[in-house]
């Protein structure tokens, strides 16, 4: 598996550490209420296809990038800086 | 009056060879991080060019004058070999003491990278003047392309013997095979 | 029998018989050359078996070489090369190959049959593993371990191009040339010893001369090619996600030091060509598996390209066209062609030989070696004598690659084989025979043509320029196995015939993968390469379905056995994690310190002195350091992040559960730092160096995990923080230096002397020591008057040197691991043996540290109900009501009365130590209710150790509660 960092290129999947959905990018108000929190913390869907994803190029130039990718073809059809995601 | 000896990291462990690949230690005298504050990457790069002679590189290259150099060192950093000062401008940390930096050089020295770094770095795809933020066996490093066959290998200081156990094995196993490629 | 005389010979012995062999050739031709066709017993019924094919498909000669540590079972003859003095065994036959003892299992094989071991070793329980496993694993195999450690080389590497043909035959060879002639960076692997495939093993003519002079001229093309590689003895094993292969080389040439025997690699190609080729199946007719029954093109392959004969007098059976190149070729080559048999009812060859059209093999005769086979045609019945049977049942497209990731090959009727499915993999085409494309022209044409077709979509220009080359049509009429009596072996490097199918068929293990884990079928080392086909004809047969609909198991990577030792290359002994040394390890190592592993770092356990015989003593009387004098101990493991910016006071409020907007410069405070989901994730102190810039301390443990956490922070959740994070933790060596005299040691060293004033309990700042600038704290982990000093590593040593002298003069000296564990608990302070993932502020007594004057990471979840239920088991001490008594971490926690199961329990141990400032054993714990039970009495109870003790539950700060120890 090889993800294409902005920053560095193509690299080997070894590079990456995974995090988990993007959604984590969406974070709640403090006062949202529990409800919202735990969506937001523990929630989250399985999909059989389409996702995205955080993955930290630990290994490499340290950035956080979000992965869009597809978990039946193994496809990965981007990969951008978390720092600009839209969110 | 006592005195703070100054040992190096590859002291006791380098410079060695095998085949036509030798190691060496490159000895760092003054390393520094740089990281541009918000909007400030190009004040910092006139300020380098003011001071050192040269500015900020992109992503993935390195340059150099004289002693100095600049090397991109990941998301938003860079590795200056030389004094410098950037107050305010930009976050900078004294990285001297950081880093193992082992010369790599010698016919065949892409193929022993080829074991153990997962990037291609022949020559037409990592020219000199690339740098890179990759790994070698299991540790984080950089690496930078310094001539057509040599390149800078860092890793954190304390890492710097298994990186030489590491290239050691790698070499060792390449002049072995001879021409078997 | 060698058909011309070997330029020069080697010796290599089988079973301890020396032979004669050419260097290079496989060891499967150096046996036929010496007339040896017995070479191998079956897995499981032990029957005799011999050479079959003439590649890595071998299912028969599987042999072990060399001796102790350097054997290697499994290996397959017919790849394996000869080298001068190689040593070859048999293998899986006791007491030797002719008469091996477990040949018992053929007599009974009708009790043996598919399933056997699931209806009859079922009871009693108790024999699975003591009696059964050990019975089946003796009678069934394959070659054995050595037992020893394999000290040999392995090697593991990468490899980039742009074009990534996989097999040298005609398709691959001429894919090669068209996309390096179009100038793109190519790979051409090929797992044989030498390029060509097909056209090295077949008598044929391209552009008007001899196939094999046309390949020494595209070899010679291709090696002078600056931008192509050629791989050689290199078997590409997988295909996985974005263009990554893995691929086995077989490193060339002899033994030496140092030499890697294979190489595991990694290629990364943006396109792949497959030229995979086809193998060869077999037919299953009564007793096809004797010594001397071999593949159709096997034969040829050792004709024509080794000069060696497998038999003196040799029988052709097949059920296409392209089997009859064997008795055409036997002829040229002066070996004698005993009859040819075509089960083809119409068709119409010719030959100086006898021909059986419409013939069938229906029983072959001789224990060690065939000798006669017996031929069923419409004229009857005819037993030949024949000591060799070319067979052929067909070809399989060799489609395995385009079916590692999930893709279906489909059924192609006209050849009656599976081909790929295109696409299958991303970036891959496929041309020539594993195509379905067998003959030489058509192999040349697909390999240009794609070639072409990738070059372009590389951006390249490039043309095919196809050579004129055999164009024959391959006619088949499918022949999967012959009626009648007797074992009609399907799988023979697993022992499986016709029958077994059948019975597979009808105990209703009707789908493909019911079949294989019922039988066994394709489970061997070759994967049921060439058998697969043949087996789900025959299920297909059995259960009234098509081919089609039956389907084909599985292909998963590797397409060949790779051993456990490439893939590991470089992870075994110092290769398997990096060591991190700190500047103080040499001088710990010299005074005898024992080095335990925290994370990937080494540290001393202790310092122990002549005299001491248990690490206890030299444990005890390292606190006696820290408490009574001063103790070095070196803390550079911590992790030190360097935070600097306009926002980095806002991002410490951001990212710690208490507030340091607030610190003043010059001052340290301790930090909470929690995860979102409010449960703690690491402590620390942070110095505040200056307005605009902070060094934060992680543990050992959590520096790396802090150090993306706050990468995290601030690229993914708070870009809007001017701030940045850098690691520090490899510039300093840091020493803690602890005790009552700490600073009466300092001050013997620093250029500018510190008092209590200049100095308080946590200061921080610049210092100067011989005239190096470092760093220097107040904080304390052991409950001391205390510092921790830190000088540019380059230093570390020397320092660390200095502060030991200076200490052992003022009466203490260095600490270890051991003692700091000790000096900690003693002050109750926490690790991650109590912050491990599961316990929250609440859980620890630090809940007031949560500010809510300020939004942070885990605020908002900390605030749950359930995560401050003061039902929590939470952070108490435990002294035992006998001093004496150990308790350990990891014992759990009961009312004194009750019983110790788990619906009791109360909570867990975290940490214990002897004590020797207190004169007792004591434990770190987290108790339901712990500050309410303050005073109780509980039972301790570890059944792992045997440990029942009792403890009263007690405030975790066992010493100096006032903390005045550490301000004086």
């Amino acid at each position: 598996m090889r993800i294409n960092c902005p920053n560095c290129g193509t690299r080997d999947r070894r590079e990456f550490y995974y995090q988990g959905d993007a959604l984590a990018l969406d974070r709640p108000a403090p006062d949202a209420g529990p409800l919202v929190w735990d969506d937001y913390l523990h929630n989250r869907k399985n999909p059989a296809g389409e996702t995205r994803d955080l993955w930290f190029h630990e290994a490499g130039c340290g950035a956080w990038l979000v992965v869009e990718r597809n978990t039946l073809t193994h496809a990965i059809h981007s990969a951008t800086l978390a720092e600009t995601a839209i969110r | 009056m006592v005195n703070l000896l100054a040992v190096p990291p590859g002291a006791g462990i380098l410079p060695r060879s095998a085949g036509g690949v030798a190691l060496t230690e490159v000895v760092v005298d003054i390393a520094l991080s740089v990281m541009p504050f918000a909007g400030q990457h190009d004040a910092v790069a006139a300020a380098l060019r003011d001071q050192i002679g040269v500015g900020l590189p992109l992503a993935n290259r390195w340059v150099g004058r004289g002693e100095a150099r600049v090397q991109w060192f990941g998301h938003g950093t860079w590795l200056v070999t030389g004094a410098v000062a950037l107050e305010g401008l930009a976050a900078v940390t004294d990285q001297s003491d950081a880093w193992g930096v082992v010369r790599v050089a010698g016919a065949g020295v892409e193929d022993v990278l080829a074991r153990l770094v997962p990037m291609d770095l022949r020559l037409a795809r990592f020219d000199v003047g690339a740098a890179a933020r990759t790994m070698l066996g299991h540790m984080s490093v950089a690496v930078a392309r310094v001539d057509t066959q040599a390149f800078d290998v860092m890793v954190m200081r304390s890492m710097a013997a298994t990186l030489v156990h590491d290239l050691d094995g790698a070499m060792r196993g390449v002049a072995a095979r001879g021409s078997n490629f | 029998m060698r058909l011309r005389d070997p330029a020069n010979t080697v010796s290599f012995t089988f079973d301890g018989q020396r032979l004669g062999g050419v260097a290079g050739e496989p060891v499967a031709a150096a046996l036929l050359a010496n007339g040896i066709k017995l070479v191998a017993r079956s897995f499981k019924y032990h029957r005799p078996r011999g050479i079959m094919s003439a590649g890595s498909e071998e299912q028969n000669a599987l042999v072990t070489i060399g001796r102790g540590a350097q054997t290697e079972p499994n290996v397959r003859a017919t790849t394996l090369e000869v080298s001068d003095g190689l040593e070859v065994f048999s293998q899986n036959a006791w007491p030797s190959l002719k008469h091996d003892l477990m040949a018992v299992n053929d007599l009974i094989s009708p009790f043996l049959g598919a399933g056997f071991y699931y209806k009859t070793f079922m009871w009693p329980r108790a024999f699975w593993e003591k009696v059964y496993e050990p019975i089946i694993r003796r009678a069934a195999g394959l070659g054995g371990l050595s037992g020893l450690r394999n000290e040999d080389r392995y090697e593991k590497a990468f490899a980039f191009c742009d074009v990534l043909v996989i097999g040298a035959g005609p398709a691959g060879v001429m894919a090669a040339l068209t996309a390096g002639r179009a100038g793109a960076d190519v790979i051409l692997a090929d797992e044989d010893t030498a390029m060509g495939g097909r056209l090295l093993r077949e008598v044929e003519q391209i552009d008007g001369r001899p196939a094999v002079d046309w390949v020494a001229d595209a070899l010679g093309e291709l090696q002078a090619m600056e931008n192509v590689r050629l791989m050689t003895r290199t078997t590409v094993t997988g295909a996985y996600d974005q263009g990554t292969f893995g691929a086995l080389e077989r490193v060339a040439g002899p033994r030496a030091p140092d030499k890697p025997l294979e190489c595991f690699w990694r290629i990364v190609a943006q396109r792949s060509i497959l030229c995979a080729g086809a193998l060869e199946r077999p037919i299953a007719f009564p007793n096809n598996d004797r010594p001397g029954i071999m593949m159709a093109s096997a034969v040829r392959a050792y004709v024509n390209r080794w000069g060696v004969a497998p038999g003196k007098s040799v029988t052709v059976f097949a059920n296409n066209d392209d089997a009859h190149r064997t008795a055409r070729d036997l002829v040229a080559a002066g070996v004698k062609v005993a009859a040819v048999i075509d089960s083809r009812e119409e068709v119409a060859i010719a030959g100086d030989y006898p021909i059986f059209v419409g013939g069938q093999v229906t029983a072959t005769k001789g224990r060690y070696a065939l000798e006669t086979i017996t031929v069923s045609h419409a004229g009857g019945v005819r037993e030949i004598r024949t000591d060799c049977l070319a067979m052929s049942g067909g070809w399989n497209p060799t489609v395995h690659l385009t079916c590692h990731m999930n893709g279906r090959p489909a059924w192609r009727e006209d050849i009656a084989s599976f081909v790929p499915t295109p696409d299958s993999i991303p970036g891959m085409v496929t041309a020539g025979a594993c195509n379905g494309s067998f003959s030489t022209a058509a192999c040349l044409a697909e390999g240009a043509a794609v070639a072409v077709q990738v070059a372009r979509g590389l951006g390249r220009q490039a043309e095919a320029a196809v050579p004129v080359a055999d164009d024959s049509a391959y006619v088949i009429t499918p022949l999967w196995a012959v009626p009648g009596k007797g074992r009609k072996w399907i799988d023979f490097q697993n022992d499986v015939h016709v029958k077994d199918i059948k019975l597979a068929a009808q105990e209703n293990f009707r789908s493909v993968e019911h079949m294989k884990r019922y039988t066994t079928q394709g489970m061997a080392p070759d994967q049921g390469k060439s058998s697969n086909v043949v087996a789900l004809a025959v299920l297909a047969d059995a259960t009234g379905r098509g081919i089609p609909q039956t389907g084909t198991t599985t292909f998963r990577p590797p397409y060949v056995p790779v051993s456990i030792a490439a893939m590991g290359a470089g992870s075994q002994g110092k290769g398997f994690a990096p060591e991190r040394l700190t500047t103080s390890h040499q001088v710990s190592v010299a005074r005898g310190a024992p080095m335990i592993e925290a994370g990937l770092w080494y540290r001393p356990s202790y310092f122990p002195l002549p005299g001491e015989t248990t690490w206890r003593q030299s444990c005890d009387r390292e606190v006696g350091f820290v408490r009574n004098a001063v103790g070095v101990c070196d803390v550079s493991t911590l992790g030190k992040i360097d935070i600097q910016g306009p926002d980095a006071a806002a991002l410490l409020d951001f990212v710690y559960a208490n507030m340091f907007s607030t610190l003043r410069v010059g001052r340290v405070r301790y930090g909470l730092m929690l995860r979102e989901d409010g449960h703690v994730l690491d402590d620390g102190t942070t110095a505040r160096l200056a307005e605009g810039h902070f060094v934060m301390t992680t543990t050992t443990a959590a520096a790396g995990l802090v150090m993306r956490h706050l990468a995290f922070v601030l690229q993914a959740l708070r870009p809007d923080l001017d701030a940045r994070v850098m690691s520090v933790t490899e510039q300093w060596a840091q020493f803690a230096v602890a005790g009552p005299r700490a600073r009466e040691l300092l001050n013997s060293i620093l250029d500018q002397e510190i008092g209590n004033d200049t100095w308080p309990f946590m200061a921080c700042g610049a210092v100067s020591v011989a005239g190096v600038q470092g760093r220097l704290f107040r904080v304390s982990f052991s409950g001391e008057h205390a510092y921790e000093i830190a000088v540019p590593a380059r230093r570390g040593e020397s320092l660390f040197r200095m502060l030991v002298t200076q200490a052992e003069m003022l009466g203490g000296g260095p600490y270890g691991m051991e003692a700091l564990n000790v000096l900690r608990i003693e002050k109750g302070f926490i690790t991650h043996a109590e912050i491990h993932g599961r316990t929250t502020a609440f859980d620890i007594g630090m809940d007031r540290m949560v500010s809510l004057k300020k939004d942070c990471i885990g605020q908002a979840a900390s605030r749950r109900p359930g995560l401050r239920d003061d039902s929590r088991a939470q952070l108490v001490g435990l002294r035992p009501l006998d001093a004496a008594e150990a308790l350990t971490a990891g014992a759990h926690l009961f009312a004194k009365d009750a019983k110790a199961v788990r619906v009791n329990d109360l909570g867990y141990v975290t940490s214990v130590c002897y004590s020797p400032t207190l004169q007792t054993y004591l434990g770190m714990a987290f108790l339901r209710g712990g500050p309410a039970r303050l005073g109780e009495v509980i039972r301790v109870v570890d059944h792992l150790r045997g440990i029942d003790a009792v403890a009263e539950v007690c405030d975790p700060v066992f010493l100096d509660p006032e903390g005045g120890r550490a301000r004086g």
